[in-house]
């Protein structure tokens, strides 16, 4: 339901930072897009939201295209940035002003979200600490029901119950016919959340995989229990070394994301291979 | 719930099923939580839970009245010892026996630390 199709951006003319991109989203995902500092994430973000205008190619979102910015676009996309400006009004008077631009919206559930937060209706915007905006921009952004919500580092400044929270809220407001894409550098905290996959590195999408998918070809796993000849990636440690190997056994490990995001940093193309086989 | 095992999430999440039939904290003919309510429960992805939920259902541990829910099934006890019995044998057994064969333990030994056992 998300194409994007042959897109290339860059902040300059010169330097180009997206060539020739391709991504595919289906909805009914929450995918993770992992890449290191500076690698693209957030502009791939806006791109999709249509905050940027790409010097070529398209994104399409459900038959609407990002460059139109048509209110059957806008109005199916929801963008929660990493740096938020919201006016002087509080919670309640800002969704009044919001909701509308959104058919789907539901007040119920965002006002239940909010209080599961911690905040009421009254709090005022400029008032309320980072962590705590960031609360309220969640709960828009989830009460949307928008097709597409976008978030980018969504648990940065969320307090240790709050991930917890999070992740509650979007298992339970994910449903079939929406894509969440959420980027992150915080693995650990979205680690049972996020699946597919999407690695962005030096312009490309160099990864978009099923966690499905990675651990029939890939075993994650230490060292000691695998063949050397199958390593593909090794982490060396002092208690052991942690490896990504090829999955001979049949057996179905659970992905450790920080290994798989070094690992296909490091190996791409044997990653890329191991997994096309 | 802490995924701490190496195991897939799905399956550690199959797992935890099992556990509750076997200690009987879920009863046959139980109705158990639907996807969504053990996916915001465990804050997984609600597709890990389908797919737990699909695994064990091709199991007979589980299955779906259609648009109610999911029921544990007759029988669920049994058939989740006979999967726990056949993952002991693969899996457990073999380490034992290399182990017993590393030390020098014989049968008798064995047998005789058996049947001390079943008497308590």
């Amino acid at each position: 339901m998300i194409n994007i199709n042959n897109l290339t951006f860059g902040y300059s003319r010169r330097k180009i930072l997206y060539d020739n991109l391709e991504l595919e989203l289906k909805e009914g995902n929450i995918y993770g897009l992992l890449g290191e500092n500076g690698a693209g994430k957030s502009t791939l973000l806006m791109l999709i939201a249509g905050l940027k205008r790409p010097h070529y190619g398209t994104v399409e979102v459900g038959g609407h295209y990002a460059s139109d910015a048509s209110p059957e676009f806008l109005r199916e996309v929801f963008f929660i940035p990493e740096e938020m400006t919201f006016p002087n009004i509080s919670i309640e008077s800002y969704v009044g002003v919001l909701a509308p631009f959104y058919p789907k919206f539901d007040h119920t559930a965002f006002f239940e979200m909010i209080s599961e937060f911690g905040l009421t209706p009254d709090m005022t915007l400029h008032n309320m600490s980072y962590g705590q905006k960031k609360k309220a921009l969640i709960s828009l952004g989830l009460a949307s029901n928008t097709r597409l919500l976008l978030m980018d580092e969504p648990t940065n400044g969320l307090d240790i119950p709050s991930k917890s929270q999070f992740r509650k809220l979007v298992a339970k407001y994910m449903s079939d016919d929406r894509v969440f894409l959420i980027s992150t550098h915080q693995v650990r905290d979205l680690e049972s959340l996020i699946d597919p996959i999407v690695i962005v590195d030096s312009g490309k999408v160099v990864f978009n995989e099923t966690l499905d998918s990675i651990t029939e070809k890939l075993l994650f796993t230490t060292a000691d229990k695998v063949l050397s000849e199958d390593v593909i990636y090794l982490e060396k440690g002092i208690a052991e070394d942690k490896v990504v190997a090829k999955n001979t056994s049949g057996d179905v490990s659970r992905v450790n994301l920080e290994l798989l995001f070094n690992a296909v940093l490091s190996e791409k193309t044997v990653m890329v291979e191991a997994l096309s086989n | 719930m802490e995924f701490t095992s190496n195991k897939a999430i799905y399956l550690q999440i199959m797992d935890l099923i099992c556990e509750k039939v076997l200690k009987g904290t879920w009863g046959e003919g139980e109705k158990i939580p639907s996807v969504r309510q053990l996916a915001v429960e465990l804050e997984v992805n609600p597709n890990t839970v389908a797919r737990s939920y699909s695994s064990l259902q091709d199991d007979g541990i589980i299955f779906n009245k259609r648009g109610i829910g999911y029921f544990i099934a007759e029988e669920a006890s049994k058939m989740v010892q006979n999967v726990e019995k056949s993952a002991f044998m693969k899996d457990d057994v073999p380490t034992f026996f290399k182990k017993i064969q590393l030390l020098g333990i014989s049968w008798n030994e064995l047998s005789e630390l058996y049947q001390q056992y079943e008497q308590q």
